[in-house]
C-alpha cells in the first residue's frame, strides 16, 4: 500500500530528488585534480565558486607580469594567486617589500602526481599593515627546485626544510636545506601520494633501530 | 643514529676565543632526554666557557606522521587525531580543524555551540597557561607554583571531563557544532570556576612577580624584538611581549570572539618576564570572556545540518585560530572525495622554536632553559 502511493505522486515526489541530485552532481562532476576550478557551472546555487579577484595588487602585478599571472581569485573569501614558477620568487618579495606582507604564515606543497607538473608549492601570506590574508601558489615538475624564500622571511628556513623532507622538492640558495622531523638518512618522501601509509625505510629501521618492522 | 657531527654544519667551530684560560668552543647536547626541554627536544649547544655561541635544535623524535593520516582517514575520523598535536590545548586544535572543515563545507555551527566552543577553548587556554607557569617556574628554580598550577588546573579538566568524558584529548567539538549538550550544572560548575580562581592566580603572582630570584632569572633575558618576531613569524603571547597587539581573535574574528568584550595584553621589552606578564594577564582575560559567554549563552540547537557522509566541494581553505602559543592553522585541501587530499597544520610551537637560537646566542646556558620554558612549546605539536 505505501509503495503504491509513494509511485503515483509525480507531483510532489518529483520536485526533491532532482533538487538534491543537481547537488551532488555538481560536487562530482569537478576533476579531482584540477584546482581551483574555474567556475564550470554559472547557474548552480549549491556550491561555491571562485570569483575573479579584482584589487590594485592585482592589477599591478597583471600589468607588470601579464600572463605569468594564471589565477587571481577569490574562493570563500580567501583570496589566492596562481603564479609560474619564473616569476613567483619576485613576486614574494614584492609582496614583502612593497606590499607589507610581511609574515609568512606557512609554506607547503601538495602532490598532485596525475599532473604534469606534479606539486603545487604554496606560500600562506600575512600583512599585519593590511590585516590581510593571500595564499600564492605555483605548480612545479618532479625534480624541479625553486629559490628559498629564506631571504625574503627567515621563517622560511624550517618550513621549506619540511616541505624538503616531506616532498623533495629542493630549494636553491637555503642556507642548511636537510631532512627535519625524519631522520638524516631516511629514504623517501612521506607526503607524496605514492608512498604508503605504512610504508618505511626498511633499511633504515633495520641497521638503526634493529629490529625487523617499525610497524 | 646517525653520525651527530652532520647536525652541527652550520655551528662553523672556527678559532677559539682568547681567554685568560684559553678555553677552547665546546659543543654540549642537551637532551632528547631531559627534564627542562618539555618533551624530546634535543639541543646542540656551541658555548664557550658559560656562554651560548649558537644552538641547533633536532626535532623529530615525536614524529607520527598526523599529515599522512589525515589522507587516509574521513574528515570525521580525522577529527580525534589533532588532539594528539598540543596535547595541553587538545580542545583549541579541535576548534581550529572542525572551524576549517566547516567553511570547506560552507556551514555555519548554531550561535549556542560557539558559546559552548568559546568557553571550553578560553578555559583550555587558562589550563595551558598554568601548566606552562608550572613548568617554566619549575625549570627556572621555583617548586611551589607547579604545584599550585596543577591543583587548580584540575577543576578546569574536572569540567572537560564532565562534558565530555575525556580530560585531556578530550575530541570536545564535531564539525558542524558539538556533540553533547551542556551538562546539568554546566553553568554552575564554570561560574563556581570562575570565582574560585581569580583569587589562585593573585597567588601565583605573589609567588613570582616581585620575588628576586624569578625577576633576576626572567628580566632581560631571551629577549627578542618585534621585527624578529615578524621576520621569524612568531606568533601568540612571544610576538605580543614584543609589543605587537595581535591577536587571531581579534584580527580575524572566529567563532563567537566578536560578541564578547576583552583586552589583548603587551609587553614592551619581547623578554622572558614580560612574556611571563602577557599570559598571566590573558588567564584573566580569558576568565572575562568565559563570564560573558557563561553569562549570554542561548538556548537552541548545538549541531548545524551537517549530511552524514561528508563531501567538501573541491577546494582550498586556510583557517587560523588563536591557540595559546600563537597561530594555528589548517590548511585543508578537498578533491570532493570523502578523505581530505592534504591537511596541513600550521603549528605554533615548530614555528616559534626556530626563533630560540636569536634569542638565547650571547646568553649563558642556564638561560637556555628559561627560553625553552618562555617559548611555551609542545613537542607533540612540534612533530606531529
Amino acid at each position: 500500500m505505501p509503495e503504491q502511493t509513494k509511485s503515483p505522486t509525480p507531483p510532489s515526489g518529483d520536485p526533491n530528488p532532482p533538487a538534491g541530485q543537481a547537488t551532488t552532481g555538481s560536487a562530482h562532476s569537478t576533476p579531482a585534480h584540477k584546482l581551483p576550478e574555474k567556475p564550470a557551472a554559472p547557474a548552480k546555487p549549491a556550491g561555491p565558486v571562485p570569483v575573479p579577484w579584482q584589487s590594485p595588487l592585482v592589477s599591478k602585478l597583471k600589468a607588470q607580469y601579464g600572463s605569468g599571472v594564471r589565477e587571481a581569485n577569490t574562493y570563500l573569501g580567501q583570496n589566492y594567486l596562481v603564479l609560474e614558477p619564473s616569476i613567483t620568487n619576485e613576486v614574494l618579495q614584492i609582496l614583502r617589500d612593497e606590499e607589507q606582507f610581511d609574515y609568512c604564515v606557512d609554506i607547503t606543497a601538495v602532490h598532485y602526481p596525475q599532473r604534469e607538473k606534479p606539486f603545487d608549492l604554496v606560500w600562506i601570506l600575512y600583512s599585519f599593515a593590511r590585516n590581510e590574508r593571500l595564499r600564492v601558489k605555483t605548480m612545479l615538475a618532479d625534480g624541479e627546485s625553486f629559490p628559498s624564500s629564506v631571504a625574503i622571511w627567515p621563517t622560511a628556513n624550517w618550513l621549506e626544510r619540511e616541505v624538503y623532507d616531506m616532498f623533495g622538492i629542493k630549494f636553491d640558495g637555503h642556507p642548511d636545506l636537510k631532512r627535519i622531523l625524519l631522520p638524516d638518512g631516511w629514504k623517501g618522501y612521506p607526503l607524496r601520494k605514492d608512498y604508503g601509509i605504512i610504508q618505511q625505510d626498511q633499511e633504515w629501521v633495520r641497521i638503526n633501530l634493529g629490529i625487523e618492522s617499525g610497524q | 643514529m646517525a653520525d651527530p657531527t652532520t647536525y652541527l654544519s652550520h655551528l662553523e667551530l672556527g678559532e677559539p676565543d682568547k681567554t685568560f684560560l684559553d678555553s677552547n668552543e665546546l659543543i654540549i647536547n642537551m637532551g632528547p632526554q631531559h627534564p627542562a626541554t618539555h618533551g624530546v627536544l634535543r639541543v646542540i649547544l656551541k658555548l664557550d666557557g658559560e656562554k651560548v655561541l649558537g644552538t641547533e635544535c633536532v626535532i623529530g623524535y615525536l614524529h607520527r606522521g598526523v599529515e599522512k593520516i589525515a589522507e587516509n582517514r574521513t574528515y570525521t575520523m580525522f577529527n580525534p587525531y589533532v588532539d594528539r598535536m598540543d596535547y595541553v590545548a587538545a580542545v583549541s586544535n579541535g576548534l581550529g580543524y572542525c572551524e576549517a572543515v566547516e567553511k570547506l563545507l560552507n556551514i555555519e555551527a548554531p550561535p549556542r555551540a560557539r558559546y559552548i566552543r568559546v568557553i571550553l577553548t578560553e578555559l583550555n587556554r587558562l589550563a595551558s597557561h598554568q601548566l606552562w607557569l608550572g613548568t617554566h617556574a619549575l625549570d627556572i628554580g621555583a617548586m611551589t607554583p607547579l604545584f599550585y598550577t596543577f591543583r587548580d588546573r584540575e577543576e578546569i579538566l574536572k569540567i572537560f571531563e564532565k562534558y565530555c568524558g575525556a580530560r585531556l584529548t578530550t575530541h570536545a567539538f564535531r564539525i558542524g557544532g558539538c556533540q553533547y549538550e551542556t551538562y546539568d550544572g554546566f553553568e554552575r560548575d564554570v561560574k563556581k570556576f570562575l570565582d574560585f580562581v581569580p583569587p589562585r592566580i593573585d597567588e601565583y603572582e605573589e609567588l613570582l612577580t616581585t620575588n628576586r630570584i624569578w625577576v633576576e632569572r626572567t628580566k632581560n633575558v631571551g629577549k627578542i624584538s618585534a621585527a624578529d618576531c615578524k621576520a621569524l613569524g612568531v606568533t601568540g603571547p612571544v610576538l605580543r611581549a614584543s609589543g605587537v597587539k595581535w591577536d587571531i581573535r581579534k584580527a580575524l574574528p572566529y567563532a563567537a570572539y566578536p560578541e564578547f568584550d576583552f583586552e589583548i595584553p603587551t609587553g614592551a621589552n619581547g623578554d622572558t618576564y614580560d612574556r611571563y606578564m602577557v599570559r598571566m594577564q590573558e588567564m584573566r582575560q580569558s576568565l572575562r570572556i568565559v563570564r560573558q559567554a557563561v553569562e549570554r549563552i542561548p538556548e537552541g540547537p548545538i549541531m548545524a545540518k551537517v549530511p552524514k557522509v561528508m563531501k567538501p566541494p573541491a577546494g582550498e581553505i586556510y583557517h587560523s585560530i588563536e591557540a595559546p602559543k600563537g597561530e594555528l592553522g589548517y590548511f585543508v585541501v578537498s578533491d570532493g572525495s570523502t578523505q581530505p587530499y592534504r591537511v596541513r597544520v600550521r603549528p605554533p610551537s615548530f614555528v616559534n622554536l626556530q626563533a630560540l637560537d636569536i634569542m638565547v646566542r650571547g646568553q649563558l646556558v642556564a638561560d637556555v632553559i628559561a627560553v625553552i620554558g618562555t617559548l611555551d612549546i609542545v613537542l607533540g605539536e612540534v612533530d606531529r
